[in-house]
């Protein structure tokens, strides 16, 4: 019997060494992804391009978009609506959902075997520049110039699509995409609280730190803020570096054109402000804790004086303020134009395993020509590209929006959102704006930790 | 030899075994037995030893999760022990073994304790499925409804400043020093049910003899508590350690609810770090290098605490 269990023993063992050599083998020979030597990049790209979509035959063009708010919702339907009630050959199925379940699970689906045609792609490194350097993106070159894309929309709006084919260098080469609306950061103000205590609305960064420390001596709270949700510490982060760095230091920051750090004296002050604003109450008290949708809730029911968050948030503030809100943005110094954080929507791309490229851009054509921006206008939303006829009603917000955006987006105000920096830097930054307003972080170590992302992003790029 | 012999298992052997079959089908592999075993063993390789292996493959890459990726070796695992960030995450979810198992244990045992002492209560079963009602509301729902009651403006500070505590008010989800604590405690309010319901299906379990006897002999409460329950309840605690401790360990959705790993990262934890690093921040081998040290640090803790198990049990 001994005999016989040693053999087995002995047996086992082999078998177990063989099971792990294989494994491992196994584990060395293949690796996750695509091949090592799949031509990454856009191979689709010559050919020539049809605008007739009647012909296509019958098509199911399938759209992932993130337009799960009110307005957008109702505009991405009812043009979806028209394009099939045009092409009736054509049949869109839409999927929508929240920016961050869209931004979770577009990778899964645009690696797998059977992607949607036309999808939102959120612009920057981790996402577009992610799927363009995994070939998973076509490039929209051609039709762009059929569409006319290319002389449409603003340089500067334009080349947050661009990437190079190997996803390695943002906002030159190929255009990925274009966007359906604008955006930007900028100041919601009490008109009624403003004026009981003497104030115009503010235009620079000194003229609003001055309405802040009049607000807070006279017992009102100066700025409804909740980062507990962690994301609008990047934007009032984003507002106060906007004037205190200035365009040119923050672009080289973002899109990586070297020569600036996040220890830079202009990111630094941008720090000690927002530091002196915490310690001053000017933030309130137990900001950390508080929800995003509550400091919202709060500045509409007239708790402050100030709100500082994106255009998106109109359509909350509206309904209940009227037209007691306005809306404005900073300049660096009196007579410059405004210079602030936004941009445009997330970028409507194709995929390149799309098998209706012509139809798909004619759809993007669809959503974002002059009638497309007309829907999304009539449903409440800000078009990247108003239309000489949208004109909202003078005193209301969207009037204020509008006329902002224009100041902005037409004399190169616009400044890229800092989370696109690196990866991991909308992590790395939220939780540094969050130490820093909290006191554990000084603003030069909050600039060091800024910094050391940067520069290990720098290192692998 | 002799070692094998020394076991009580070993001892036993014989006396349950009649006759000598025993000795004949040791020798035989029953592969019948295997054939039967199939079906789950199919469904167990296919849905849980296949993904887990790739586990652990995608773990000794650098990927992004879309593109080609790059062989790391044990890049992505030299990593954690050197990023302070991931470091602190196992570090938290140390302080949450606390709060979600020694004190919930603790906590239920001196409840279990006390309820032996009324001899018969009325409307048991109702009492016991309100303390284990945390188990059974989702955890989504649970972190939401603690974030309300932590919120600046929230229930417990309007309890705390209607009671004069101004002082002690504040946000403390978004305090770097109560964040954590609070995290936990929402776990301590979620396990004791699950730990109180386990230590009082146990007394009942002990022999009302030893009880009666204790008390002949003059014992105390605490001492009855200290001779009797507590032994008595050995394997019911190393149920509720085991469970308690994973649960701490695979803290996610609580976390990702109510603070996402904020202020700064004092909640920041493993699992949610996996989570983040996957699907966020496109990191995708380092995401699984910290899921298969996850993976390793629960079995060899619950390894552990098996080994608390009385013996008796384990044949």
């Amino acid at each position: 019997m001994t005999e016989r269990t040693r053999g087995r023993s002995a047996r086992r063992t082999v078998a177990a060494a063989a099971l792990a050599t294989g494994l491992l083998t196994a584990v060395a020979a293949c690796s996750p992804g695509p091949g090592g030597n799949a031509s990454a990049g856009a191979t689709r790209t010559a050919g020539p391009v049809s605008t007739d979509v009647a012909k296509a035959g019958k098509v199911t063009l399938t759209e992932w978009d993130q337009n799960t708010d009110p307005g957008t919702d109702a505009s991405t339907e009812a043009l979806n609506k028209a394009f099939m009630a045009k092409y009736p050959n054509v049949t869109i199925k839409r999927v929508s959902r929240s920016f961050s379940d869209l931004k979770t699970t577009l990778k899964l689906a645009l690696s797998s075997s059977n992607p949607p045609d036309v999808v939102q792609a959120n612009q920057g490194y981790p996402d577009m520049g992610a799927f363009v350097k995994a070939g998973l993106l076509q490039p929209v070159d051609s039709y762009a110039k059929v569409y006319g894309w290319d002389t449409a929309f603003p340089s500067q709006l334009l080349d947050l699509n661009r990437f190079s084919t190997d996803g390695k260098t943002w906002k030159s080469g190929s255009l990925f995409g274009v966007s359906q609306t604008g955006e930007i950061v900028g100041i919601y103000y009490d008109k009624a609280k403003l004026k009981s205590l003497g104030l115009a609305a503010p235009t620079t960064l000194a003229g609003f730190e001055t309405a802040l420390a009049k607000a807070k001596s006279s017992g009102l709270q100066p700025i409804s803020y909740g980062d507990a949700d962690k994301s609008p510490g990047i934007h009032i982060f984003g507002v106060v570096q906007a004037a205190t760095a200035g365009k040119a230091e923050v672009r080289k920051l973002v899109f990586d054109e070297g020569g600036a750090k996040w220890t830079d004296p202009g990111s630094l002050k941008a720090a000690t402000t927002l530091r002196g604003w915490a310690d001053k109450g000017y933030l309130g008290s137990g900001f950390n804790g508080e929800s995003k949708d509550q400091a919202v809730a709060d500045f509409a029911a007239g708790k402050s004086l100030f709100l500082v968050d994106g255009t998106w948030q109109a359509a909350v503030l509206e309904p209940k303020m009227k037209t007691n809100v306005g809306f404005t943005a900073l300049s660096p110094a009196a007579g410059q134009p405004p210079l602030t954080q936004g941009g445009e929507g997330l970028a409507w791309a194709m995929t390149s395993k799309s098998e209706h490229p012509d139809v798909a851009a004619a759809y993007i054509d669809f959503l974002v020509n002059s009638n497309g921006m007309k829907v999304l206008a009539d449903h409440g939303n800000l078009p990247a590209l108003p239309q000489a006829d949208y004109r909202p009603a003078a005193g209301t917000v969207d009037a204020d929006i509008l006329a902002q955006w224009k100041a902005v987006s037409e004399k190169d105000g616009l400044l890229p959102y800092l989370d696109y920096t690196t990866p991991t830097f909308y992590d790395t930054l939220t939780a540094a704006v969050q130490e820093l307003t909290a006191g554990q972080l000084t603003p030069q170590a909050f600039g060091a930790q800024l910094q050391s992302d940067y520069a290990r992003f720098q290192q692998g790029s | 030899m002799a070692v094998t012999a020394s076991r009580p298992t070993a001892r036993k052997r014989p006396a349950d075994a009649p006759g000598g079959r025993p000795a004949r089908r040791r020798g035989r592999i029953q592969w019948k037995g295997y054939l039967y075993a199939l079906p789950a063993l199919t469904v167990l390789t296919v849905f849980l030893l296949v993904p887990l292996g790739q586990l652990v493959q995608i773990s000794l890459f650098h990927w992004d999760g879309v593109s080609a990726s790059t062989w790391a070796g044990f890049a992505n695992y030299t990593e954690i022990a050197r990023d302070p960030q991931l470091r602190a995450g196992f570090l938290h979810s140390l302080v949450l073994i606390f709060f979600f198992s020694v004190l919930p244990i603790g906590l239920a045992l001196l409840l279990a304790a006390i309820t032996t002492r009324a001899s018969r209560l009325r409307g048991v079963s109702v009492f016991r499925a309100l303390i284990f009602l945390p188990q059974v509301v989702a955890m989504v729902v649970t972190a939401t409804a603690w974030t309300a009651i932590y919120a600046p403006d929230g229930v417990l500070n309007t309890a705390l400043r209607a009671i004069g505590l101004d002082a002690v008010a504040r946000p403390w989800l978004g305090d770097f020093t109560t964040a954590l604590p609070s995290v936990g405690l929402i776990g301590t309010w979620l396990e004791i049910g699950l730990c109180l319901v386990l230590f009082i299906a146990g007394i009942g379990q002990i022999p009302g003899e030893l009880y009666e006897a204790a008390k002949l002999d003059g014992a105390g409460a605490v001492r009855e508590f200290l001779a009797v329950t507590l032994p008595g309840l050995r394997g019911q605690i190393t149920v509720a350690l085991t469970l308690t401790v994973i649960a701490a360990l695979k803290t996610f959705d609580l976390v990702y609810v109510a603070t996402h790993g904020g202020p700064g990262n004092a909640t920041s934890l493993p699992a949610f770090e996996v989570y983040n690093r996957a699907f966020g921040t496109g990191q995708v081998g380092s995401a699984c290098a910290i899921a298969v040290v996850l993976t390793v640090v629960i079995l060899l803790i619950t390894f552990l605490i098996t080994k608390l198990q009385p013996e008796e049990d384990g044949t």
